[in-house]
């Protein structure tokens, strides 16, 4: 489904390469976990994968079902099934959470040749997934992130993805800033989307958030490439002895 | 002092217009003051420091008025969202046939005739609070329409009287004045709207103690060219709450003169200026605090596109004892292109020592990392700049009181987004 080839990328202002040649294949259905050490250029491929400004490709590719994702706006790259959870959710002053989401889903569903969603369907809609992630009316009413917790806001972007119905899932560390009971409650939300066709790519630190999201294949990434590949072993490998080891043994 | 061509392009206003004639002998000798003034002035030039930032050439061009017209396809008198009685002018005309408007706790007279008349509250407001509004800066432009003006309304207003919407239509090419004189009496309260363009409108508003004045105008005529005063005078407790809406329009420039001369007065101006093509608007707003614990807020938000121009001057100035006053400024502006211009001048000028007056300006695009966001869950670049546009305007917008004046304006500013698109 996710297809990166010898994903190359440089910031655009600055003369610095930060993936160095990405592979990886991340097929509908299953889990896939990046772990890396900071600066490994695990954030920057989630950026560069969503459409953020500000990198130029020098090499490679990325597909998702087989479209080339690179050439096109954030916007159809959304419309096409794939989203972003951020590591930062970006507060908007001004524009409500609701009428956020429903421009959102609206857009989406336009852009894919569907009927918008009615105002009732989509209150209707909104009201349940948003019980299943303990969101109140109050998160709902508030302008978009503004004055919300780091819980709430993760809370938030796994609402988004709930509605969304995204093919590919990239989560972008949403484990940080997160206690125990909060970072339950986000991964419960993202295990209730698992399902066949739709596949996760899931950044992360820490192996904890993997005890919950458990992944089919975990990464590591370190100096802009993907440095190892393993089962959820390899996770936990990282927690108990840290990256220092894989690092030299690849070196 | 005048120079001898700000002088003569004065005078070549004045003698294109025609001399009211047959008006009560004060109003005639208004009149002939108001001519003084404008040529002691002269006509404004770019180099003046307070046209700095805006030539005033088009303002200034002598123009005859325009014929007068059987107001035929005239557009409807635009919803903002209230009911509200209507004053329609055509041509500089108060057209009985086309406005409804009175009703309790307002009289309502067309000011030609007021003018007839020995009134003593139209002599006590007409010129008077524009002549007391040239103390610090010359306003010529005011000072014209004082010698010219007659199309207009006198309004007494005596209880809580019904919204009135001024609505004022062009068919042709020429001139168009209007004055109007408004004197809301102690405990008092209205809802003024004004519409549509003219060159040149001045309201003289009169606050008794404890009246309330809201005022709401939307300027979206796209060949405007148009000055506006408005002279504003508080007593104590009274409140004025006054915002405009300008969607482009060619060159517009709105000054906004208030004097707080109550204790506990509260003046408060707001604007949302969106401005694309080659389009030219100044807000220049001067508040005076001549009494002690008063609060007045100026709230100006520009959105600039194209290679249009948004200029903000806003003066706070607090007299000697006027202790406990409460000063706030803002002027923001989101540029949307590299060609787009915002300049601003924020000044406070305070001789009393017990003050909290501040003031603040930004620019800047609109929040890259926010688009980001948007158009990262599928919202496409226009729409999520729409979005961001309303949010900034809406901190403007917030400014008005009433809720469904609120929610017509942000129609108007959806429609503004909606052409540019």
């Amino acid at each position: 489904m996710l297809k990166i080839q010898n994903l190359s990328v440089k910031l655009e202002e600055e003369d610095k390469q930060i993936l160095k040649g990405v592979d990886l294949e991340v097929p509908a259905g299953k889990v896939h976990a990046i772990m890396g050490p900071n600066g490994s250029g695990k954030s920057t491929l989630s950026y560069v994968l969503a459409g953020r400004d500000g990198y130029e490709l020098t090499d490679g590719s990325a597909t998702l079902d087989g479209a080339d994702i690179l050439e096109m706006d954030p916007e159809d790259r959304a419309a096409a099934g794939l989203f972003l959870a951020f590591q930062y959710p970006v507060e908007i002053p001004g524009v409500g959470n609701m009428t956020f989401l429903r421009t959102a889903l609206n857009s989406q569903r336009k852009a894919r040749g569907e009927d918008e969603i009615s105002a009732p369907d989509f209150l209707k809609l909104v009201r349940a997934k948003a019980k299943d992630l303990n969101i109140d009316a109050d998160m709902l009413k508030r302008p978009v992130n503004v004055g919300f917790s780091g819980g709430e806001k993760k809370r938030n972007e796994i609402l988004q993805m709930a509605l969304l119905e995204p093919r590919m899932c990239i989560l972008d560390e949403t484990d940080s800033g997160l206690d125990v009971d909060a970072m339950r409650l986000v991964a419960d939300g993202v295990n209730a989307l698992r399902s066949e066709d739709r596949g996760f790519l899931v950044i992360t630190h820490y192996q904890r958030l993997l005890d919950h999201i458990k992944p089919d294949v975990v990464h590591i990434m370190a100096n802009g490439r993907i440095i190892e590949t393993g089962g959820p072993d390899l996770a936990l490998k990282v927690e108990n002895e840290g990256y220092a080891d894989i690092l030299k043994s690849v070196a | 002092m005048s120079t001898e061509p700000k002088r003569l392009a004065a005078e070549a206003m004045l003698s294109a217009l025609p001399v009211p004639m047959g008006e009560a002998s004060w109003a005639h000798h208004a009149r002939a003051k108001a001519r003084a003034r404008l040529l002691e002035a002269g006509a404004p030039v770019w180099r003046d420091e307070y046209w700095r930032y805006t030539d005033p050439s088009a303002l200034t061009k002598p123009l005859a008025l325009v014929e007068d017209s059987d107001g035929a396809g005239v557009p409807p008198v635009p919803d903002l969202g209230l009911d509200a009685g209507v004053a329609r002018f055509v041509n500089g005309t108060l057209r009985d046939d086309l406005s409804s408007f009175g009703g309790e706790g307002v009289a309502a007279a067309p000011l030609a005739e007021i003018l007839e008349q020995d009134i003593t509250i139209a002599r006590e407001v007409f010129a008077v609070l524009e002549e007391a509004g040239q103390e610090k800066v010359d306003r010529p432009l005011a000072a014209l329409n004082t010698a010219v003006a007659r199309a207009g309304l006198m309004l007494q207003v005596t209880g809580a009287a019904s919204p009135l919407h001024l609505r004022y239509d062009r068919v042709g090419e020429g001139a168009t004045f209007y004055r109007h004189v408004v004197r809301v009496e102690e405990g008092a309260e209205i809802t003024l709207i004004e519409s549509g363009s003219a060159d040149n409108t001045v309201m003289e508003i009169d606050l008794g103690p404890g009246a309330r004045l809201h005022h709401i105008r939307l300027q979206s005529e796209p060949s405007a060219t148009s000055a506006t005063h408005i002279f504003a005078r508080l007593d104590a407790n009274s409140h004025l709450r006054s915002f405009t809406l300008t969607a482009d329009g060619a060159l517009t420039r709105n000054e906004c003169v208030m004097d707080l001369v109550g204790e506990g007065a509260s003046g408060h101006v707001a604007g949302a200026v969106l401005v694309n093509g080659a389009s030219h608007c100044d807000n220049t707003v001067f508040v005076t605090h001549s009494a002690a614990h008063c609060d007045s807020r100026q709230v100006f938000k520009n959105v600039i596109g194209g290679e249009a121009c948004a200029v903000f001057q806003g003066k706070i100035f607090v007299r000697e004892g006027a202790q406990k006053t409460d000063g706030y400024q803002i002027s923001q502006s989101v540029l949307l292109n590299e060609g787009a211009e915002f300049l601003a001048k924020p000044e406070l000028e305070i001789y009393a020592d017990d003050v909290a007056c501040s003031h603040g300006s930004t620019t800047g695009a609109l929040d890259p990392t926010a688009m980001f966001y948007l158009r990262s869950r599928g919202v496409p670049r226009a729409e999520a700049e729409a979005m961001l546009i309303a949010a900034f305007a809406e901190e403007a917008i917030a400014e008005i009181e009433d809720e469904a004046l609120a929610e017509g304006m942000r129609a108007e500013v959806a429609r503004w987004m909606a052409k540019r698109a």
